[in-house]
């Protein structure tokens, strides 16, 4: 019995080390790559190349979930308002919490669904095929022409995924309770106008979407490099890349959360 | 070490870990000539290239190329080494998002500030001496084993390197693709005047096209000599290699207890 006790704390102490020195080593990695983002931002063509694959790509997802969280919201919150009279202020409910939370937070964990998988997968693969091998041997850094411009691809690609996301919300908002179910639409606007602040809104949901565009790539692109170069290590990794991801996302958005809107009304 | 070897490897050791991969390599490889690499699968041939090409770095003794300790070169250093090298992978290893032309192309666009139209026809010439310049447009899921591999040739030889290190490039190929395959690396060798280093086990393919043959067997080199040298040996590994035989120094039985002993027949006698 002692044995065994033994052996599950000595497994949990492994557990633990492996988790901090893959933390240190993810670091490292994120450093390394922003040390060599010098070509990517030369140039600037393999950025954008890469951004149609990461932002481009997932606009659909993003658009049709957008539309159907806004409607979503504007049903249950017309629902609830009515019952207090206050069912103008239906648009207010929609727009903050899409700009505030929703926006950053539900087009991050699809981003990192969509986008991050995809980016952990091709780099997996990449090396699994001996690209990046084949990259090295003729003197090209991996690190600077294949993961650095998928890197800043997400970084770019994120907020304004997130804008998008939460502007076809408020649209899917303004369909459910203004066209279908009538509720006046000069109070709608003007009440969500009067409500939603720039500086502490609108800016604070993007600055949440950059935090989450910088965590879910470099989430997806560690864990591609990292990747042992077979089938199932790829697939691990792609699940990785995924749960990480988004864990990572609902943990950051608390911590920035509680510092952007303390003491905000 | 004369200016005529390219390459000189002096007590190479290499360990995983603690398993010794590579024990004490001494060899040297002449310019212009096509030098195989032979031994068993595991037997540390990949290992060897990896070590010419500065990946990995040996736990003792040393690779020269062209006079520069591979090992001790930085990394802008190991990088300028490169480009005097190409290598072909086990299978072609083509970036599988670029076009057979954008492959070839990769380096020229990369190292150098050629004008595209100057690329073009680089890329051209590079892929019609391989045999596929018609094939320019092609993505690499469109090609067979034996085109990818010829493409890779192109794309190795791109910026006219000092060598070429070809890694199994004999594998999976059918016997018209294999035999293309020979010729080019034999053609390719001679008239661009490179060194190659072939590291294979098809023994019949590559004997018919390199001047020279290391063996090498549990880290250490077995044999070595030219292939006729080779053809006639009566080294007990040599000859099993070359002939292909089931048994002899590399056993067919991986180490076990007796037979009897695992089929409990020893007690049931008693």
């Amino acid at each position: 019995m002692p044995k065994r006790i033994v052996a599950g704390i000595r497994n949990i102490g492994h557990r633990v080390i492996d988790g901090v020195w893959r933390l240190g080593v993810a670091s490292r990695f994120f450093l390394l790559v922003l040390f060599k983002s010098g070509t990517s931002l030369r140039r600037f063509n393999l950025v954008i190349r890469e951004l149609y694959f990461t932002g481009v790509l997932s606009l659909i997802i993003i658009v049709v979930s957008g539309l159907f969280v806004g409607m979503v919201l504007g049903l249950q919150g017309y629902e609830t308002l009515q019952k207090y009279g206050s069912e103008s202020a239906v648009g207010t409910l929609v727009a903050l919490s899409l700009v505030r939370e929703l926006g950053p937070v539900v087009a991050a964990l699809l981003f990192a669904s969509r986008a991050g998988s995809a980016i952990t997968a091709e780099i997996g693969l990449m090396k699994a095929t001996e690209q990046l091998s084949a990259m090295s041997m003729m003197a090209v850094d991996p690190v600077a022409r294949v993961v650095a411009p998928r890197f800043w691809s997400g970084v770019i690609s994120m907020p304004l995924l997130a804008a998008i996301f939460s502007v076809m919300g408020v649209f899917g908002g303004y369909l459910v309770t203004v066209v279908f179910i009538g509720v006046d639409e000069g109070t709608f606007w003007s009440q969500m106008q009067d409500a939603v602040d720039f500086r502490f809104d609108i800016m604070n949901g993007f600055i949440k979407s950059c935090y989450f565009g910088v965590a879910v790539t470099a989430i997806a692109v560690f864990e591609g490099y990292d990747a042992p170069p077979t089938a199932e290590g790829v697939s691990g990794a792609t699940t990785r890349t995924v749960v990480t991801s988004s864990l990572a996302i609902l943990g950051l958005d608390f911590i920035l959360t509680a510092f952007m809107f303390r003491g905000v009304s | 070490m004369t200016s005529e070897h390219l390459i000189e490897i002096s007590g190479l050791n290499f360990s995983y870990d603690t398993r010794a991969i590579l024990k004490g390599i001494d060899m040297t490889m002449q310019r212009g000539k096509v030098i195989a690499i032979m031994g068993g699968s595991g037997s540390g041939k990949t290992t060897l290239l990896r070590l010419i090409g500065g990946v990995i770095q040996p736990t003792s003794g040393y690779v020269k190329f062209a006079g520069q300790v591979v090992h001790e070169l930085d990394r802008d250093a190991l990088f300028k080494l490169r480009r005097k090298m190409g290598m072909l992978f086990q299978f072609g290893a083509l970036f599988t998002d670029l076009s057979v032309f954008d492959n070839v192309a990769f380096q020229m666009r990369e190292h150098t500030n050629l004008p595209e139209s100057m690329i073009r026809d680089l890329v051209l010439m590079k892929l019609h001496a391989v045999g596929l310049r018609g094939a320019h447009q092609l993505m690499p899921n469109q090609l067979s084993g034996g085109m990818a591999r010829r493409v890779a040739l192109a794309r190795s030889i791109a910026l006219d390197p000092m060598l070429i290190m070809y890694d199994e490039p004999f594998t999976g190929l059918d016997p018209i693709s294999l035999s293309v395959i020979g010729n080019l690396i034999r053609r390719l060798t001679d008239a661009l005047g490179m060194t190659s280093i072939v590291v294979t086990h098809d023994v019949q393919e590559s004997l018919k096209i390199v001047d020279y043959v290391y063996f090498i067997a549990d880290g250490v080199i077995a044999a070595e000599g030219t292939p006729q040298e080779v053809r006639a040996s009566v080294a007990p590994f040599v000859h099993q290699f070359v002939h292909g035989e089931e048994d002899g120094p590399v056993p067919f039985h991986y180490p076990a207890q007796s037979y009897q002993k695992d089929l409990n027949l020893e007690n049931k006698r008693a």
